[in-house]
């Protein structure tokens, strides 16, 4: 039987394999099983429990899982997925399931092993500026816990209230500040993992760079399919002097565009450069009330760090650029209050955009002396679907995030926009970027890996996830297309 | 290539070089062929040597800058490329490479031209590195031929990218033993405006860990922290003959000022201070990254060790008075020994003060072919690797044993 017959079709375009009957059959045997290796509450069982757990923060695709196992201890997950793995029954790592790809979303015949039990910070190392933390941990309590202390952890996703450490290696997470000081790969330094036969791997730690194989780096952005992380350390950084936010708008996305590539291009780099086009900026002050400015068209939200000289020097620079590019206003952060409201709006984005429609978020990366065209690009085709977008996005790299507006209760309309989103994905590949610079592949984006990989390049990757797992038993329905797979790698963990 | 590697492959009329002009001749000559040693510029000569002798497969052919234009901040090469072509093609365009990727030639004496796809096989990466990242963290994608001849891409030429595995990473660092690297795309920084460095005279090996912890834990943006006890000190004229810990500061001027006098007033405890200034920063620094104090001409072993920060002065007190100095704020040591009988106790020694790898970068060719080169990697992790070799080369065309 090959992969793609084995798949079926669910409510709407993206398929999910069938699942296995003999593992439903199966489930109370499967499940008291789990209860012996973590007992108390450690294992969810039931419907109405279960139900926060069918999908993430993809909501257009839920599937009811087996059964949810929340172990305490690394050792409970290696016997987890020991018996798991022997017993053929797929295995959906998850921290706190805000995945925009889809990527901890289940499938019927699937256990989840969740880290929310696993938030404990285990050491803190302010000389080697170093800190191991469980995957479970949430991305923020990590900068939380060294703040008062002069430190910080760098890659800051919009979700990192919410987002696990775990997650962020999943996802190989960025954030608005990662221009200056990278994503996920570039701040950690080691995991413990457990392999889907249960063996435990410490790979990295407090020191640099690999003996052998970088490990370290395909696990990163490996979307659950090579182990579960359970614990992480990363490196922290000293907290800058001070920070600045300041606002600049434009009367075109394309003067906007072309002045982040020109900020760039002179050596300046800011610690953010976040962009917003009209609809995004109407939607983020309408919430906010962060003082944007509401006439023009496109805003840039530039950071500069340092000591008050240097932000002033910067800022000279900044604004002398701005000006070749018709800058229309520029208006600078008058204290630590309005800093923070400026950022608010910014990072609450997505959350209010939902207040007034329902979107979906799309994550490819341009090159920089390209996102004018796209931007301009992007506006015709989903004006051809005759839908809405709002653009908010990391702009100092190049990783778009066009909201597209819809309403999740037309199928029609999610349909388009699915398609519209697709469109906007191989636009980004064809301008010589790519399909997501952030929030994954999951099951979103799986089907559209053909379009910037060939056979062969997935072939190979394909490989290396079997070199970690090779019965397809973690995560086993996202990241690669089921027509890419063949006929020996299942689009379900048993095969 | 070792005088005995020489010899045998001189007796050997079976062993040829292979030098591809291009990726199609680099697919089909391992489709065609088998047992090849990958090699660049030839100057990393590091690693385990084995008797066998091999084809090798010389890239240097595959040579050429494919597309660079400065404001994307990006560059596209032919893995061949020396490092010198691309090194005036972004003095031209006012950018440099942030992972001040080392020059092994000095200190291994060796010929030959470094090439960028060496560099990144190597994953060779400056002071820089404890701050900016490894020559990895700048590596956005690759184009490389699989040992079933089949032409692969991985990554792309875009800043942020999670689309799929990320196996360019494995490339980094796996010095030529998995596949050959046809073509690379790295990130490229603009210059600085200049650069200083903030030393520190006189301080003994753990206040200079200190000294450096207490900098990386300020707001000013340390982009090199190295320490050198006196008897290396003394090899430097720009230094005044006591032991020295270097902080350098990049950026524009009137920023690396100010950030330089209030680092000095931080560290005010250390009272013999002393301001390199741009010329002489880049000269002691570039020094520094190439090994240069004990590219001595012989062949005694040179250990390079990566441990935690702190944990650097503690692994030196090991060796007793040794040749040895810091970098990456002290978690990088560079270890000179005498005779070839150290290799248990630098591996106990890095276990002791809480692990970390060391790599014997130089060493005679009869101690390289005794002794482990990199470090053995523990049971579990060295299955995982093996089974990633194998999934890149699954018939054992290209050689491993150099990392073995
Ligand atoms: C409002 C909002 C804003 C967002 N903003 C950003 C942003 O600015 N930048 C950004 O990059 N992302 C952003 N995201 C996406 C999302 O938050 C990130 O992908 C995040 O890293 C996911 O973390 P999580 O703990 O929720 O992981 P999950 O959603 O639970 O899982 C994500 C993936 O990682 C795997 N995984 C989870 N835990 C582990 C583990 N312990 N071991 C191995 N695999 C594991 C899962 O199987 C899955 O494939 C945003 C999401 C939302 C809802």
């Amino acid at each position: 039987m090959t992969a793609t017959e084995m798949t079926s079709e669910t409510s709407s375009g993206i398929q999910m394999p069938k699942p296995d009957q003999a593992i439903l059959a199966r489930r109370e045997e499967i499940v008291s099983a789990l209860k012996a290796i973590v007992p108390g509450e450690g294992v969810v069982d039931n419907e109405t429990e279960m139900r926060p757990f069918e999908t993430d923060g993809f909501l257009a695709y839920r599937f009811m899982p087996l059964a949810v196992v929340l172990p305490e201890t690394t050792e409970q997950i290696a016997q987890v997925l020991k018996y798991l793995a022997q017993e053929g029954v797929p295995v959906i790592p998850r921290g706190a399931g805000t995945s925009l790809s889809g990527g901890a979303i289940p499938q019927e015949d699937a256990v989840i092993v969740g880290l929310s039990r696993m938030i404990k910070i285990l050491d803190t190392n302010y000389e080697n500026r170093t800190l191991t933390v469980q995957a479970g941990a949430t991305n923020l309590s990590i900068s939380d816990a060294v703040a008062s202390d002069g430190f910080f952890y760098a890659p800051d996703p919009s979700s990192q209230l919410a987002c696990s450490i775990g997650g962020n290696i999943g996802m190989n997470s960025g954030g608005a500040h990662c221009l200056k000081y990278g994503v996920t790969t570039n701040n950690l330094l080691g995991v413990k993992m457990v392999l889907i036969d249960g063996t435990v791997v410490e790979i990295g730690g407090e020191h640099l760079d690999a003996p052998g194989l970088d490990l370290l780096g395909i696990i990163c952005g490996s979307e659950g399919q090579l182990g579960i992380v359970t614990e992480a350390t990363v490196r922290l950084i000293a907290k800058p002097a001070g920070a600045r936010p300041v606002m600049f708008g434009f009367d075109t996305s394309e003067d906007a565009g072309a002045c982040v590539a020109d900020i760039i291009g002179t050596g300046i780099v800011p610690v953010a450069i976040e962009f917003m086009d009209k609809p995004a900026i109407d939607i983020c002050e309408a919430f906010a009330k962060a003082g944007y400015p509401m006439d023009v068209n496109a805003l840039l939200i530039v950071e500069v760090e340092g000591s008050d000289e240097e932000m002033d020097d910067m800022l000279a620079r900044i604004v002398t650029i701005a000006k070749r590019h018709k800058v229309k206003v520029v208006k600078e952060s008058q204290s630590a209050t309005e800093a923070a409201l400026i950022w608010k709006g910014r990072k609450s984005a997505f959350g209010a955009t939902g207040r007034i429609a329902d979107y979906i978020c799309m994550d490819g990366t341009v090159p920089l002396g390209q996102l004018p065209h796209v931007l301009n690009e992007t506006a015709r085709i989903v004006e051809s679907y005759g839908l809405r977008v709002a653009n908010v996005f990391h702009a100092g790299d190049g990783n778009m995030h066009p909201l597209i507006l819809y309403n999740i209760n037309d199928p029609i309309e999610a349909q388009k926009a699915e398609d519209c989103g697709m469109d906007l994905l191989k636009l980004c590949v064809d301008a010589g970027g790519c399909l997501t610079g952030e929030h994954g592949v999951g099951i979103e984006k799986r089907d559209l890996m053909l379009y910037q990989y060939t056979q062969e390049d997935l072939d190979q990757q394909m490989a290396v996830r079997a070199a970690f797992d090779p019965e397809w038993i973690l995560n086993p329905s996202k990241v690669f297309p089921f027509e890419a797979r063949g006929n020996e790698r299942p689009a379900t963990g048993n095969a | 290539m070792s005088v005995l590697q020489q010899e045998m492959r001189d007796n050997m009329s079976s062993v040829k070089t292979f030098k591809p002009k291009s990726e199609a001749d680099l697919a089909s000559m391992i489709l065609g062929g088998d047992n090849f040693e990958i090699i660049g510029g030839g100057t990393r000569a590091i690693g385990k040597l084995d008797a066998p002798p091999r084809n090798l497969l010389d890239m240097t052919g595959v040579s050429g800058i494919i597309d660079y234009e400065p404001a994307e901040m990006v560059m596209i090469a032919k893995a061949g490329t020396p490092i010198a072509d691309i090194e005036k093609a972004l003095k031209k365009g006012g950018q440099r490479m942030v992972f001040e990727p080392l020059d092994y030639r000095p200190l291994l004496g060796t010929k030959g031209k470094p090439t960028i796809g060496g560099a990144i096989a190597t994953n060779a990466s400056g002071p820089r590195r404890f701050v900016a990242g490894a020559c990895r963290d700048s590596f956005l994608g690759a184009r490389f031929v699989n040992g079933k001849g089949d032409i692969i891409k991985a990554g792309g030429r875009v800043m942020k990218n999670v689309t799929g595995l990320d196996l360019i990473k494995l490339l980094a660092g796996s010095w030529g033993t998995i596949a050959p690297m046809s073509e690379v795309t790295f990130k490229v920084v603009p210059q600085v405006e200049t650069e200083a460095t903030l030393v520190l005279y006189g301080i003994s090996d753990l206040d200079a860990a200190k000294a450096m912890a207490s900098a990386m834990a300020t707001p000013c943006e340390v982009t090199g922290a190295a320490h050198l006890p006196q008897n290396i000190a003394e090899q430097f004229k720009e230094l005044d003959g006591k032991s020295a810990t270097l902080l350098r500061l990049e950026g524009f001027e009137k920023s690396v000022n100010l950030r330089i006098e209030k680092l000095q007033a931080i560290l005010s405890d250390y009272s013999e201070q002393h301001v390199l200034n741009d010329k002489q920063t880049k000269t002691v620094w570039t020094s520094l990254r190439d090994v240069t104090p004990f590219s001595d001409g012989t062949q005694d072993p040179v250990w390079k060790i990566s441990v935690a920060p702190m944990a650097g002065h503690q692994l030196v007190a090991e060796f007793g008075p040794a040749d040895a100095y810091y970098d990456w704020q002290g978690g990088l040591v560079w270890l000179r020994l005498d005779g070839d009988h150290h290799v248990h106790k630098v591996r106990a020694a890095v276990k002791k003060v809480g692990g970390g790898h060391a790599t014997l970068v130089r060493a005679s060719d009869e101690h390289r072919r005794s002794v482990s080169v990199f470090q053995p990697e523990n049971p579990a992790v060295a299955e995982i690797s093996k089974r990633i070799r194998k999934q890149f080369d699954p018939l054992g065309k290209f050689y491993t044993g150099r990392m073995g």
